[in-house]
């Protein structure tokens, strides 16, 4: 198994699937193109098996590590390789493409190849973010995932999809012209070496080092989305298909979140550490503003996405207090959020095939037409609001004990989570979900079917398992983590 | 079996009942679902019996079951430890929870929900045992919760009535609060101490009380009073205390065997349990003592006075388990942490008892929960009567009986302690013997006594006795038709009563001796010297008889009795003239009918003003300011550029030959100054 490209594979494999999904053409060959994708998504996500089973939790060296040169005369590489950071997010990556297949299976009725193609390519350039140790490939991976993305919420979005999709795209295309400014600066100042691990070595002046955070900052605070970067969020998940919601929700933002640690922490540490109090206090309103902000959004979907906001939030902060409990907790709760956020938008798509509604108004009493249907959906709207024994509260817990160790009243100001987020996700369960049925629609609901029910319960039994026993997950970070928090507290100066 | 897997076995055989329950309610018929969580309950309780005996034997237990998490240098982990404290509460989870799950057999007999119910009460019954078993804070905290989600669940079981959907999102979000110093204080002890192990933080509690943090620069505070009073802001969220406690009767939407089991005897007690399991943190802290004492007063007193205005049979209950768990943190705040386990366990008794027979004289009027509708059931109801009475006597303390015992125990020690707020909570908790049994006996003798006054046509039934959730139409009220007549209960209702009336009657006068006076709770519960309250009532000990005897000569007896007398009077011979006395202290009643307008001030405040700012954020910050000035406003902006760069390019020659020779001029100007 060692000799096996594994990262090579979790990556060409979804996109090679998605081309052939795409040469079936026409809507004619709808259910073949259904097919083949679900089977390239479980080869994509089998494929990433492996690098949970082999990995080695000692060493927070980069494990599988591909290495080619790719355009010689700019010594740039082919180079993938995964470490405790990266590693889990390649299998969620590959776990939401499948999830993403079968919540589309018969809802997408146009231009289905096309649909299923898009989100298999952009699963497999996503896994390229997350496995690329050279510059110029992971630039250029984070672009092209731009462009499905750009598709998706264009082609099969709402009536107001082309100025969601130009606000997503303009807004993140911005941040990304910093980021490869910087790139080109590094490059120079490290004697012609694209290789992101050759930067973390690179010493730089304090004021180089500050244009630089914030080149990085621009361009991931977007992606994360942070307060005040963060309004076409909302915009581009109202407008985006189920599928588009999900990937973006529960990839896409971990994008710019994982820039922070493999760039700005290693590359910058002195910067990092000179900004840390703007990041943290941004992330705090994230949490607080954004969570009042969610109390009275009259849209799920806006509703979940300034809650993704919130949530994200608890990333940044943890990363920015510089102990192991915040970074750890801020990498748990990016890949429970990636569970939980997708299981969210999975279920308001399920409601949204029904009644073609997202207007809370529109509902109430669901749970009498829909009782398994309900039972679900209350255990995500409780993962949400982070409950124990649900992935929702690992996270949480980890970065508001950290935080509480950084400085008391920045654990109190994360901690209003606990009342925010209870209070705007269980307010939207008890209107949408209980109480007696509110219309004829709602009456005429049907339950989930076998389908709904597959993906709903596969995104069930990885929040609960991650609640219950959040062991596995953690374990295989320390040693990275481990590394970077060295290698932040050393000087570059 | 080794003794490791018996105690495993005690959450595990309600989760195995909860999950074949829950899972499978819509296809197993109901005799599946109630035996086998019956079952799983009950081998609980045996087994929990099993280690009860063997504590007492002296074999205690402390370690993990499996490592949830490893980070930050602190191990996460699922463990038990079991000791006196945790073996008592087991026993008293288990055998109420036991009592009512077969009392629900019957209450719920007519519900469409009833497979559900059973998977939640199960459920419930699993997630309070691990909260109460545990060594560690993490399990604590998600005991906690979990119990919180399931009484969220309960609350709402009746899930189309907006009533109850209303209170269970009140009581979750209020309950929320608490946790929120709950999770601050357990964040605390794991940056200072580094473990979140019982014994491990325990042994560090000396080191801790020698650190001060200043949480404002400039004013330093005790570290160990901080990590206190956060934890008992819990406490104040999940035992109902004053300003928290605003859920709690709002609860009672939900089916009445979760009033007893959840809402009286042993969820809201967690947070009492909490600060008993955590007395030798707060030994180290007078401040929060005197914290505990002032809050639990004022709960004890205030929350009784409301008890007295209530026409709803559960609400007056409601309101009694108020003021009882006010009287438990007062014994907390007075360090007698062994008196508040007391009332703890003798309250989970004879209040389940009141609560199932409140729930027994529900059925019996066809669910017409209004006591100015009732009277005279004695005749009809005999066992719900007797055991009602029971119940009433023990809550009032009545000497020999179950509450005697503790409540009196409570009373003494806070008249022993010397912590700023003992006089008051002295006041309070003597003052409260007379509210308590004024309400107590207002409700038996509204319901069992004088004039039957059930079954008149063209009721009106104002069950809430509040008007801001009144629900129009509630079409769950039947009531009794003209002429009819309710009966008792079937046995599955009537037997947990009367097995429930047992405790109440005889468990104060037998372990009053062991539990507060003997060693039982050594090495579980610990008193720092200078708090020497239960001390001194020890020296003072001299049997439980002799206790009772010597009450006689006591207030708080005679406390008792004149509320008994004046309930008497009042409801049973002057019947009309409570409304004359209301006409007097209109003022006084409105306050009370309003609940002291804790209700309307949250709304008004907290509810509101979150929703304000919420929309204040979203439409000025997010739609006008961000999206507005900055996102759209740069859009254009680079549009508005374009429009002037484009005025330039305009293609006549002579412009750009003007342009050149302004520039060129210029440039020579500035160039020659140089």
């Amino acid at each position: 198994m060692t000799g096996t490209p594994l990262l090579s594979l979790a990556i060409w494999v979804p996109i090679v699937g998605g081309l052939l999904v795409l040469a079936t053409g026409s809507d004619r060959n709808a259910p073949m193109a259904r097919w083949l994708a679900l089977v390239s998504a479980v080869l994509g996500l089998l494929v990433t098996i492996p690098l949970y089973q082999h990995f080695d939790t000692a060493t927070s060296a980069m494990q599988f590590v591909e290495l080619s040169p790719w355009i010689h005369r700019f010594n740039v590489n082919y180079h993938l390789g995964v470490d405790g950071i990266s590693m889990w997010f390649v299998i969620l990556n590959a776990f939401i493409t499948v999830i993403v297949v079968i919540a589309g299976w018969e809802v997408i009725k146009e231009k289905v190849a096309q649909y299923m193609a898009a989100f298999l390519i952009m699963s497999g350039l996503m896994n390229g973010i997350f496995s690329a140790l050279d510059g110029v490939l992971f630039y250029v991976f984070f672009e092209a995932s731009l462009i499905p993305m750009y598709l998706i919420i264009g082609i099969w979005g709402g009536p107001n999809r082309v100025y969601a999709a130009f606000k997503f795209f303009l807004y993140t295309l911005l941040g990304s012209l910093l980021l490869l400014i910087a790139f080109l600066w590094l490059f120079l100042e490290a004697g012609g070496k694209f290789g992101i691990l050759d930067w973390h070595e690179l010493p730089i002046g304090m004021t180089a080092q500050t244009l630089i955070f914030w080149a990085f900052l621009i361009s991931f605070a977007v992606k994360v989305p942070m307060w005040p970067v963060h309004t076409w969020l909302p915009d581009a998940h109202v407008e985006a298909p189920t599928g588009g919601s999900i990937v973006l929700a529960a990839i896409a933002l971990k994008l710019g979140a994982y820039g922070f640690l493999r760039f700005s922490l290693p590359i910058v540490p002195d910067a990092a550490h000179a900004m840390a109090p703007i990041i943290i206090g941004l992330s705090l309103i994230a949490v607080i503003y954004i969570g009042f902000v969610a109390l009275v959004q009259t849209d799920m979907k806006k509703l979940v996405a300034y809650s993704s906001v919130s949530h994200m939030g608890f990333v940044t902060l943890g990363f920015f207090i510089f102990n192991q409990l915040g970074i750890e907790g801020a990498i748990v709760q990016m890949i429970s959020h990636g569970f939980v956020s997708a299981a969210m938008f999975a279920c308001i798509g399920v409601m949204y095939d029904r009644m073609h509604s997202r207007q809370i108004a529109d509902y109430g009493g669901v749970v009498n037409t829909m009782p398994k249907f309900a039972a679900l959906f209350m255990l995500f709207a409780m993962a949400n609001s982070g409950l124990p024994a649900t992935s929702g509260f690992v996270g949480e817990f980890m970065v508001v004990l950290g935080a509480i160790q950084f400085n008391f009243w920045t654990g109190f100001a994360a901690a209003t989570t606990l009342i925010l987020g209870a209070a705007y996700t269980l307010w939207m369960y008890k209107r949408v979900v209980f109480g007696a049925i509110a219309n004829s629609h709602v009456a005429e609901l049907t339950d989930i079917n076998g389908r709904e029910f597959l993906f709903l319960a596969l995104l069930a039994a990885g929040v609960m398992a991650m609640g219950l026993y959040p062991f596995p997950f953690t374990e295989v970070m320390h040693a990275s983590v481990d590394n970077l928090l060295k290698h932040v507290a050393m000087s570059k100066l | 079996m080794d003794m490791k897997s018996l105690y495993l076995l005690v959450p595990l055989a309600p989760l195995a009942g909860a999950i074949i329950a829950g899972l499978f309610c819509r296809v197993i018929p109901r005799w599946v679902a109630h035996t086998v969580t019956i079952l799983g309950v009950a081998v609980a309780m045996v087994a929990s019996w099993v280690i009860f005996q063997d504590v007492q034997a002296g074999n205690t237990f402390d370690g993990s079951i499996y490592t949830w998490m490893e980070a930050g240098g602190i191990k996460f982990e699922i463990g038990f430890l079991i000791d006196p404290l945790t073996s008592l509460m087991m026993l008293v989870v288990s055998s109420v929870s036991l009592m009512v799950h077969i009392y629900t057999v019957g209450y719920m007999a007519d519900d469409e929900g009833y497979n559900r119910f059973f998977s939640y009460i199960a459920l419930f019954t699993f997630s309070m045992l691990m909260l109460v078993m545990s060594n560690n804070f993490l399990q604590l905290f998600f005991g906690w919760e979990a119990v919180g989600l399931v009484s969220y669940l309960l609350i709402g079981f009746w899930y189309t009535r907006p009533t109850a959907i209303f209170a269970n999102l009140k009581a979750f979000v209020v309950n929320r609060v608490g946790d929120f110093g709950f999770l601050l204080g357990i964040g605390l002890i794991a940056a200072y101490a580094g473990s979140l192990n019982y014994a491990e933080v325990f042994a560090k509690g000396a080191d801790l009380a020698n650190l001060t943090v200043e949480l404002i620069p400039g004013s330093p505070w005790m570290l160990v009073s901080v990590i206190c009073i956060c934890l008992f802001i819990g406490a104040m969220g999940k035992s109902a205390q004053v300003p928290l406690h605003v859920w709690l009767p709002d609860s009672m939407e939900g089916p009445t065997p979760i009033s007893a089991l959840i809402h009286a005897a042993t969820m809201v007690t967690a947070g009492i349990f909490m600060v008993a399991r955590m007395s030798p943190l707060f030994e180290l802290s007078d401040a929060a003592l005197s914290f505990m004492l002032v809050i639990g007063a004022t709960t004890a007193l205030f929350m009784g006075f409301l008890g007295i205005v209530q026409n709803d049979i559960k609400r007056v209950v409601a309101y009694s388990t108020l003021s009882q768990l006010g009287y438990m943190t007062v014994a907390l705040g007075a360090s007698a942490y062994s008196a508040a386990i007391f009332h703890l366990m003798t309250h989970a008794f004879f209040k389940a008892l009141l609560f199932l027979g409140a729930g027994s004289v529900i059925i019996g009027m066809h669910h017409d929960q209004d006591i100015r509708n009732m009277g005279g059931l004695w005749k009809h109801m005999p066992i719900t009567w007797i055991t009602s009475l029971v119940g009433s006597l023990a809550l009032i303390g009545t000497p020999f009986l179950s509450g005697f015992y503790s409540k009196d125990s409570i009373i003494e020690a806070a008249a022993l302690s010397h912590l700023p707020g003992a006089g008051y909570a002295y006041f309070a908790v003597l003052a409260g013997v007379f509210v308590t049994a004024l309400y107590s006996f207002r409700m038996y003798f509204l319901v069992f006594h004088g004039k039957e006054r059930f079954g008149k046509t063209n009721e009106h039934h104002n069950h809430q006795g509040d008007q801001d959730d009144e629900e129009p139409a509630a079409n769950h009220h039947h009531g009794l038709a003209p002429g009819q007549k309710p009966h008792e209960s079937p046995w599955v209702v009537w037997l947990p009563l009367v097995l429930l009336a047992i405790p109440s009657l005889i468990i104060g006068f037998m372990e009053i001796q062991p539990l507060l006076f003997g060693e039982y709770f050594k090495g579980a519960i610990y008193v720092a010297p200078v708090h020497e309250a239960m001390a001194e009532m020890a020296a003072e000990f001299h049997g439980p008889v002799a206790m009772a005897m010597h009450s006689f000569s006591h207030g708080p007896f005679w406390l008792a009795l004149g509320g008994v007398l004046l309930a008497a009077f009042l409801y049973l011979f002057a019947t009309d003239l409570p409304g004359k006395i209301l006409k007097v202290v209109q003022p006084i009643h409105t306050l009370l009918d309003n609940k002291y307008y804790f209700d309307k001030f949250n709304d008004a405040f907290f509810a509101a003003g979150a929703r304000l700012i919420g929309r204040g954020l979203w439409k000025g910050g997010d739609q006008v300011l961000i999206d507005g000035i900055a996102v759209n406003g740069s859009a254009r902006m680079v549009g508005w550029v374009a429009q002037i760069a484009r005025l330039f390019q305009s293609g006549h020659i002579y412009q750009y030959a003007f342009a050149m020779i302004i520039g060129v001029f210029i440039l020579l100007t500035f160039y020659n100054r140089g």
